[in-house]
């Protein structure tokens, strides 16, 4: 005993060094489980507001391009208006169905919350983003977000203000998409290589696909609705010994000018998300 | 001004550049994360105790870990250089007693070529370990050999730039108190 007592007063140093060495390292690699409770709902609302106090100072050098794309995004909302389609000697006068509109608080499946970014990064291997809205304001993980011009990521986490988003633009996320000529599915990821491009995996080579296509959100991802701009292709990837093909995708989402967001809260989730489970459990 | 109170501000200087300006900068290329921070474990004073040192450095790089949402990442290289320090000090100090009669290593205190040697053989350190941890993750040899020689080289430059921007006065002290 007295040997082991000497032993540690020895090598105290090492010791706790080592200790520190084994903190560090499983809150690294046991990140999904452990981090939600003790590691960012705190932290995330600490560094939030240091965020958005900075993010006010940058904000103003990129008023002029967040007013473009919200312009832009308002004329296309404006072109899909029911008005615009009005035919003039068929439909004498719109009517808006109401029965339809008294039974949609169950129909609706997604509620859409804007929220502003208020830290991004696009230099590391793994990006996240900050945005300004929380559980109080009705973020939870695992909801879509988008921006005006395409998708942007996954809430992963949330305080009671501030939430942090994976980006598109983080080696381990993954998100099922759809060509839209053809509607042929694949998943989107990104290599690492250049924050310009993400790679499209996964679509068999039967479908037709040309250089400028465009890729478009699939409602089997169940975090976005259906044809929400992703990117266009950028360049087909020779690879004949593989039945499918490997796509370079533009994101059409600029990663580095993002100002404001929107938070997809699809309602019926949880219930899709239950049964799915329960299905996979009866057939283990 | 006291040597607590500097290291307080150095601290949260560190963190704010290494968050708001290096991290945001526009990636010139895959292998390369400019990295500056871990100059304040560098510059620590020589007459802290091992254990302190390796402790405030784990704080330090728990810190930069909030803000850039790696947990644990660069706690653990912060606490590899920290935990190092002493021993490449002890090899490499030349003058008899440098430690004692100054605050901090620095290229006054040390001799220019020690200085050197210690900033490199730390960096080096700290990159590869980082950069280790990254790799288990995900990527391939080439990405983890190219990111460490390539992160290296552009920390050593900002580290240069750093210390012919930020002259650190040092003074003589003698030992009688």
């Amino acid at each position: 005993m007295r040997n082991v007592f000497l032993f540690i007063r020895r090598h105290t140093n090492f010791l706790f060094f080592l200790v520190l060495q084994i903190i560090a390292l499983s809150i690294l690699f046991r990140y999904n489980k452990f981090h939600e409770a003790i590691f960012m709902n705190a932290s995330t609302e600490v560094t939030g507001r240091i965020n958005e106090k900075y993010n006010t100072i940058e904000y103003y050098f990129q008023l002029k391009k967040t007013n473009e794309s919200l312009l832009k995004e308002n004329l296309r909302l404006r072109q899909l208006l029911k008005e615009n389609y009005e035919a003039p000697d068929s439909a004498r006068r719109l009517i808006n169905d109401t029965i339809k509109i008294d039974s949609a608080r169950t129909v609706v499946k997604y509620k859409i919350m804007e929220a502003k970014v208020v830290n991004s990064t696009t230099s590391q291997q793994t990006n996240y983003l900050t945005i300004h809205r929380g559980l109080d304001q009705g973020v939870r993980p695992n909801m879509g977000v988008i921006s005006p011009q395409g998708i942007v990521g996954t809430v992963l986490n949330a305080s009671e203000n501030y939430a942090t988003v994976m980006s598109l633009l983080h080696r381990q996320y993954k998100v099922v998409v759809k060509l839209k000529n053809g509607g042929d599915r694949g998943t989107v990821e990104w290599d690492g290589l250049s924050p310009l491009f993400v790679t499209l995996k996964d679509i068999p080579k039967s479908a037709k696909v040309v250089k400028g296509d465009t890729i478009v959100t699939s409602q089997t991802s169940s975090k976005f609705p259906a044809n929400i701009m992703v990117g266009t292709v950028y360049e087909i990837v020779e690879d004949n010994s593989s039945n499918f093909y490997t796509l370079k995708i533009r994101p059409s989402t600029n990663f580095f000018n993002i100002e404001y967001v929107y938070v997809i809260d699809n309602q019926q989730y949880d219930e899709q998300k239950k049964l799915e489970d329960s299905t996979r459990k009866t057939i283990q | 001004m006291s040597e607590l109170l500097k290291n307080s501000i150095r601290f949260v200087l560190f963190i704010l550049v290494q968050v708001f300006i290096l991290f945001k900068m526009p990636p010139l290329h895959r292998f390369i994360t400019p990295y500056l921070y871990f100059l304040f474990v560098l510059w620590l004073p020589f007459n802290l105790s091992r254990s302190s040192l390796t402790f405030i450095s784990f704080v330090f790089g728990l810190s930069l870990d909030y803000f850039s949402k790696t947990p644990g990442l660069h706690a653990a290289a912060c606490t590899l250089i920290a935990y190092v320090r002493p021993f490449v000090i002890g090899l490499l100090i030349s003058q008899e007693g440098a430690d004692k009669n100054y605050i901090s290593p620095s290229i006054v205190s040390m001799g220019w070529a020690p200085y050197a040697t210690y900033v490199i053989v730390l960096t080096l350190l700290h990159h590869t370990y980082l950069v280790l941890l990254e790799w288990m993750n995900f990527g391939s040899f080439i990405y983890f050999v190219g990111k460490v020689v390539a992160s290296t080289a552009v920390s050593l430059l900002l580290i240069l730039l750093t210390e012919l921007l930020f002259y650190r006065k040092q003074k003589f002290r003698t030992n009688t108190i």
